[in-house]
Formats: C-alpha cells, structure tokens, sequence
C-alpha cells in the first residue's frame, strides 16, 4: 500500500481529530503531516468556553431561602424532586447536542477529542445536568495539561463523588467504591493492588464530599484519622496522599498510556512502543501534551497496520460525516437517536468501565444501520427505529407526553445537507478521476471498493448527482467504518 | 412422505418417534440441521424492575399486609397455588399452567451486594457478572463463542427488538436483533450490500470482521425471512407486542431454524407511581400472550422442548412508598415455563420477610445457578466455561 500524504493527514485528523473537515479536504495533498500536526496542538491552546445549559439548582433556591433550606436538607416535595429530575434530562440532553456540534465545529478538534477519551475513561451516569456540565468543563479544561490534575479535579468533583457514591463514606461505614474505582479504572487497572489496599484507601477518602451548590467539601467529622496501609506504605493518609501514592506507581502511567494508544493508535498494542511511551509520561510528570507529541510525531503511528483498521465509535462516525457533508440538522432529536441506536449516548456510559469499544460497536443490527445512515441523512429519510428504553431516564413514565413526542419525532427528516462546499472539494478533479479521488478522500483502509461495482450504482445525470452518489455509495460501506 | 410435514405435526403426540421422521429425512439434504426436538430457550426480560411480592403473594404473611397497607393484594383476589402463595390475580394462565405441572417458581432469587440502579443491575443480570465487576459480554453470547466456533449465520441466539441487548453479545459471535422478519429482509435485502459483500477480497483482520458480519446478517436475513413462512403459526395471538413477538418465535420454532435461544423484553415495570394499574397492563399482555404462546406449542407438539424463563432486573422493596408504588429493591422471583419440567410448583420457600436488609428481601439463590442450570441441563453446555465459576445446578430440568 502506498501510504500518500493526503492518507497520513487523513489518518492524523481521523485520530487526532473528527476526521477531514469540508472546507480544508483540498490541501490535504500537500501540506506535510508535522505541519498538521502543529496545527492541532496551536488550535487547541486555548481554553475551551464553557458550555452553560444546565440549570444549576442552588441558584435559584438560594434567592429564596425557605426553598434553600429544603434542598440542603433534602426535604424536597415530590413535585420538586419531579422537576429537578425532568429539568436535568433536558440539561443533558442539552449538553449533549452541544458537545456533539462542538466536536464537529470547533476548532480546538485535538482538544474535543482528547476529551472525548477522558468522558470514556472517567465514565459518569448521573442524573444531575450541572454536575455533568461542570465535570465536562473540568474535562475539557484540562485534557491536555497535566493527568494528575484531571485525576484530582475528577475526584473531587461532586458528578464523580455522587456516581461513586463517596458522599455515603464515612468513617463509621467506609463505602468503598470509589477507592476500588480509582484504583482500577481510573489509574492502575486490576491485579495491581490488593482487596485490602482497596478496604484501607476507602477510609482515608472517608469526609470527601460536596455541597449543595455542587462544590467540594472535606467533611472532617466523617474522616477517619486513623492509621493505613495502602501500597505497602503507612501513614495517616487522607484523600488526596491516597491520589499521590497512585501516581508515584509506574504501573499509573502504564495504564494510562496503554489506553490512550487504543484509543488513537490501535486496538492491538505494541507492547515494546508502550512501554517506551510510558516511560517517557512518567518522567515527564504525567505531561500529557508530550505524551501525544511522542505518538503523533513518530514514524509507526503512520505504518500501514495503524491505518485505517480501527472502528470508529459512533461518535466518531457521526462526527465525522458531519465534518465532511456540512449540514443543517432537522432537529436534534434525530442526533440523540442515533447515539442511541448506535451504542454510544454521551454522558450515559454503560457502566463506570465506560464503552468498551473495538469490536464491541458492532453486531448485525448495529451494522446494518450504521450502513444506512449516509442514505438516510442524504435522502433526509425518517428514522424508524425505535430504541430500548431507558428506566433510569424514563424513571417509571413509560407513557408520559414526552415519551409520545419522542417517538413522533422519528418520522421527521434528519438533516439538509450542503452540497455545494461539498462539491468545491473535487472543483478542480477531471471528471475521469472523480470516483479515485472521492474513495480516496472518504475511505482510510487498504480494502479498496470495487470500481466496477461502484459504476453500476452511481447517478450520471450531472455532476453534482454524480459526486453525491458516489459520497453516500461509498460511506455506506464496511469500509467506511474504519479509520 | 405422502404427509407434509405441517399436517404431520398436526397429528399431534400420536407417535413421538415417527414425529422425528420428516425432519430426520431432511436433515440428508442440508448440513446445519436441527437436531429432532431440538431445545429452545425463551428469555422474557421483565424490564424495569418487577415487584415480586405482588406477583407471587405470601398470602398468609402479616409482614406483607403491614408494609402494603394500600398495596398488599388480598387472598380473596388472589389465584391461590397453595394455602400461604397466590398469584397476581392478571396471571390466570399462569395457574392453569401450574396446575398443568409446567410452570416452576423460583423465589428468592439475586446476587450478592444488590445494585439498585436499572442499568448497572440490569448489566450485571445480562452479563452475569458480580457486582463489583465490568464484564463486556453477555452469558448468552458467551454461550454463542462456547457452542458456534465456524457458524455461517448469527441465528442460533436471536432477540426480537431494533437494538441488540448485552446478554447476546459474545467476543467473536453475536446474536441478532429484529422486530419482525419481514423488516429484517427488506431492509438488508439492498442489491448493492451484496454487491459489495461479493466482491469484497479478503484483507486484514477487522475490515473481514465487518464484511463477515454483514454478509451473515444479509444471509441469515432472508434465511429467518424464509423460515418464518415455511410453517407460520395459526393459532390466534393477542395484537400486543408481545404478542407478536411470541408468534414471530412459535413460527420460527416450527419451521427448521437452528435457533436455541429466543429473547424477548417487557415493560417497563417501574413502578414507583400506580403500581397497581401498571403491573396488571403489563402483566395482562404477558398472560395472554403466553397463553397463546404455550397453547401454539401445545397443539403443534413443541412444548416439552421449550423453556420459558423470567426475570427483572431486581424486585422491588418490601414497603410501599407513599405514591401508591414501590422502590427498587434487591431479590425477586423467576417462572420457569415448560412441559418439559423435571420440578414443578414453587421450587423453595417463600421469602423470610422478618429477615430483611434494610427494607430489601436477601437472596438465596445466585441467578447465576438459574444460567448454570439452563445452560448445562438444557442447551447441552459447559456452563462453567460460559460463567467463568462453577454454579450449584438446579433440579427443575
């Protein structure tokens, strides 16, 4: 395989990035990929804006006090209780729309998509629109400084506090959840630490808590002074010695990076390039920009088995047709249904493991639509798919006005596509190039679609149509999967 | 055969050895044939979280009529098994089956450390993990990667829903998932996927991953399209989903489909709020459709091959709440329905309700002894390797 210059720039923005934007597909031929690559680190310097949907409760009761007073000590009527819960499904659904228009928009791309493994890896499915507004934001701010400070922000923010149920740990009755979760998913992994490493850091996170208005607090009533062991060191460790302990292990900075090269490099790991990366991030203090410098600068991030074989998440593939068809969606209810026909709603993980990825995207069904989403958004066809319902969103409302309205929403179109910078693109490409070019354009892998059979399906009439139908024939494809 | 095969069937259990003749004369002509009374499983999934208590009712027990002072069903209205347990009176199927000596009850029934979250705890029973561990497949699809090694089509586990569930998720073989089959067909009948599908040359790994995947769906499409006309069932269903589905599957049962597990969902059984009005909705659609279902198999002689099994993501708890429903709670029951039953009637003890864990019933039996049993005894397979632990087996089959 002839890995040309436009393919290594494709394969930098499909994995650094949403994938090739519209507007820029041309100069992906000549612009070398160093070059791009400084370009995705200078666009994402900046602190990202904070997104600001969700409706923060404490505000409005704090104008009036009595209401204050009730949601401190949690003496909400059923009403109120009701309302805060349908408000923060909005908010999420809300916060969701704009992530996902920002992952496609914004140009801060290396930025939005480190955050979306840091949404992955610190997997939160809690209920609260503004603690997951202010966990994102903690995200987003730091995904590319430093882990130890994303590691610490996160544990101590109130969306992660109240999904690991930390608020409920007190000396009296040590919840250990959080500190198995920390310890496993969030920095070692299992089989690195024992069940009583676990026991003794669940009771130094003991008083770890927060407040009404979504703040951390140290409840030092509720901690437990006492003497522990964690990691065959002793002292009186609190919250965050605990935190410290684990990123003196090298087995932290291990972990880390061995899912930060599945996530951009490969499924597959190269336990020899792994481990000279990991290496590298913990004597660089855990800096992760340089971390992303060593595997996006080196030559195998660009070697053949590296490109074009990895799934993309759905996410991804709904970013990433966004990026290359601008598109004003319908509505964005379609976009939420997508996610979760698909497998992946953001700020609902499955579980705390967050998605599992990989192979795991895809079966029959999940397949088949993925298949036929080019042709639905391009022919703005309804999508009549129902998907399972959620008891944790639905909270027993089975037949509730908005659940109707939900499901009358599937019939409407899903988005007006812009074609006219889509067909800027290949202005310049002889019409007898045409076909290569836009296969070269979309597709990332080594399996290349049959010419002979593309011919049969595609419109002639003009050349728009043709350029067109040559898109959505070769988006709908396994290939297209990939990247 | 001067007999077809349908009218055959409808001869009934006259001879049960001479019944095996037709299919045993095709099982010549295609390879991948089903075994004579071949076993099926069906896994109705009460979605939601169902209240145990009021569907199998400690009638005699002061505790329940204490804590559901406005909930609590009484012995009048319920359908009487025994002196101390009835059924929720929207279960009238269910009694003649237990009188029939086809429907079990297992009480009782969780894991350690409860989860009273829908998705975790629904996670956990579909992955058959413990609590305190995240496992990305499904005990059904582990049984897929255990008995498919080299199977051309996904059909031998299939679950009637748009979306696949996690229990149907292996690390190599998936079940598939469709409404009905006619939909299925038309939707991957696409010329062009089997355009692309054949001309596709084998390459590296995942890319043959996903044509190997496409190409067994659009196969196994008209494959289960076709099967489900060969022999569609008669016998008059109830227009519910369930009811629909229940017929999708008797179909398929009757024809000569591969398929060992069928899974269906219900719900959803939340019921924080009215939980009277919505338990007997839903379990009135369940009634009837197995009514149908278990009639259908009856007539056509298949009963004694299929398992019925039921399960909800936790119970609820033993108190009402003050909206005329319950919360989540921990343990809760399971029915098994089969004519092919080795225990019957109510298989252990009604839950202790003195002995609580704060308000919530304790389990007794891991419903990983519940896959262990049916996996072993029933599809014919190694259930430790599929559980990754061995689990007491049970005595129903």
């Amino acid at each position: 395989m002839i890995i040309s210059n436009r393919l290594k720039n494709q394969h930098l923005l499909w994995r650094a990035a949403f994938g090739p934007m519209a507007e820029n597909a041309e100069s992906l031929d000549t612009i070398a990929p160093k070059k791009m690559w400084e370009l995705l680190l200078k666009t994402s310097e900046k602190i990202p804006e904070k997104f600001n949907v969700a409706k923060n409760f404490a505000d409005e009761y704090s104008a009036d006090g009595t209401k204050m007073a009730d949601l401190q000590k949690k003496e909400l009527t059923k009403e109120q209780k009701k309302e805060i819960q349908q408000q923060s499904r909005e908010d999420l659904k809300k916060l969701n729309i704009q992530w996902l228009n920002t992952m496609i928009n914004s140009e801060a791309q290396l930025r939005e998509k480190m955050s979306l493994f840091w949404h992955g890896h610190f997997a939160c499915r809690i209920n609260n629109g503004f603690f997951q507004q202010e966990l994102l934001q903690l995200i987003r701010e730091n995904a590319l400084g430093n882990f130890k400070d994303i590691l610490r922000g996160v544990s101590k923010s109130a969306a992660m506090i109240q999904f690991l149920n930390n608020q409920q740990n007190k000396k009296q009755h040590p919840n250990e959840n959080f500190a198995r979760e920390v310890m496993e998913l969030f920095t070692m992994g299992r089989g690195n630490y024992s069940e009583n490493d676990i026991k003794e850091a669940a009771r130094a996170f003991t008083g770890w808590g927060f407040n009404i208005k979504g703040e951390f607090i140290f409840r030092v009533n509720q901690h437990d002074d006492g003497s522990k062991t964690v990691l065959n060191k002793t002292g009186n460790f609190d919250g965050d010695d605990i935190i410290n302990l684990l990123l003196e292990q090298k087995q932290t900075a291990k972990f880390i990076t061995k899912k930060i090269y599945k996530y951009f490099v490969n499924d597959t790991i190269d336990e020899a390039k792994a481990e000279w990366l990991s290496n590298r991030f913990y004597k660089n203090n855990y800096d992760l920009k340089k971390l992303l410098e060593d595997i996006f600068t080196s030559d195998w991030f660009y070697d053949e088995k590296n490109i074009g074989t990895r799934i993309k998440s759905p996410v991804e593939l709904l970013a990433g047709i966004r990026r290359l068809l601008p598109m004003e969606m319908e509505n964005d209810q379609s976009q939420l249904l997508f996610q979760r026909t698909l497998g992946q709603i953001l700020f609902y993980p499955p579980n705390v493991a967050g998605w599992p990825g990989g192979k795991s995207w895809i079966d029959s069904s999940s397949l088949m639509l993925r298949l036929r989403i080019p042709q639905i958004i391009t022919a703005n066809e309804a999508l009549e798919i129902k998907p399972k319902d959620d008891d944790d969103v639905m909270m027993g409302q089975m037949m509730s006005d908005n659940f109707k309205r939900k499901k009358d929403l599937l019939k409407q179109g899903t988005a007006k596509i812009d074609w006219t910078i889509v067909n800027k693109i290949f202005e310049k490409v002889p019409r007898e190039n045409l076909l290569q070019k836009i296969k070269d354009t979309v597709l990332q892998t080594k399996s290349q679609l049959s010419n002979t059979v593309l011919d049969k399906y595609l419109n002639t009439e003009s050349r728009e149509n043709y350029i067109k139908s040559v898109i959505v024939n070769v988006m709908s494809t396994p290939e297209y999967q990939l990247c | 055969m001067v007999i077809k095969r349908k009218e055959f069937l409808q001869i009934g259990s006259l001879a049960t050895a001479s019944l095996m003749l037709p299919k045993f004369l095709k099982a010549f002509e295609r390879p991948m044939m089903v075994p004579p009374g071949n076993k099926v499983m069906v896994v109705i999934q009460f979605s939601g979280g169902n209240d145990g208590l009021n569907t199998v009712i400690p009638v005699r027990n002061d505790i329940y009529y204490k804590e559901r002072p406005k909930l609590g069903i009484v012995k009048e209205s319920s359908l009487l098994l025994t002196d101390e347990v009835g059924l929720n009176p929207a279960l009238v199927a269910f009694k003649d089956l237990y009188n029939d000596g086809s429907l079990s009850i297992l009480n009782s029934v969780g894991y350690p450390n409860p989860d009273r979250s829908h998705f975790r705890s629904m996670d956990i029973w579909q992955s058959a993990s413990a609590s305190n561990e995240y496992v990305n497949t499904g005990w059904v699809g582990r049984y897929l990667d255990a008995q498919c090694k080299g199977c051309d089509k996904p059909t031998q586990a299939m679950e009637l829903d748009d979306v696949l569930s996690l229990a149907l998720k292996g690390s190599e073989n998936k079940g598939l998932a469709f409404k009905d089959p006619k939909k299925l067909f038309n939707t991957s009948n696409g010329k062009y996927f089997k355009d692309i599908n054949s001309n596709h040359q084998q390459g590296e790994e995942t890319i043959d991953y996903l044509y190997k995947t496409m190409s067994a769906t659009l196969s196994s499409a008209e494959y289960i399209y076709q099967q489900s006309k060969a022999h569609p069932s008669n016998e008059t269903y109830p227009d519910t989903n369930l009811g629909k589905d229940l017929k999708t599957i008797a179909s398929l049962i009757f024809s000569d489909i591969n398929t060992k597990v069928y899974y269906v969902s219900l719900g959803s059984f939340d019921t924080h709020v009215n939980q009277q009005n919505q338990q007997t909705r839903l379990f009135t659609e369940l009634n009837d459709a197995i009514k149908a279902f278990t009639t259908d198999l009856k007539k056509n002689n298949r009963f004694q091959d299929v398992m019925m099994m039921t399960f909800s993501e936790f119970g609820r708890r033993v108190s009402q709440n003050a909206s005329g429903g319950t919360d989540h709670g921990t343990a809760s029951n399971m029915f098994f329905i089969s004519g092919g039953l080795k225990e019957k009637g109510l298989l252990n003890a009604m839950p202790d309700l003195a002995d609580l864990n704060e308000g919530d019933l304790k389990h007794k039996v891991d419903f990983k002894s519940v896959y262990a049993t049916l996996l072993n005894k029933w599809l014919g397979a190694d259930d430790k390797l599929i559980l990754g632990t061995q689990f007491p087996q049970l005595n129903f089959i």
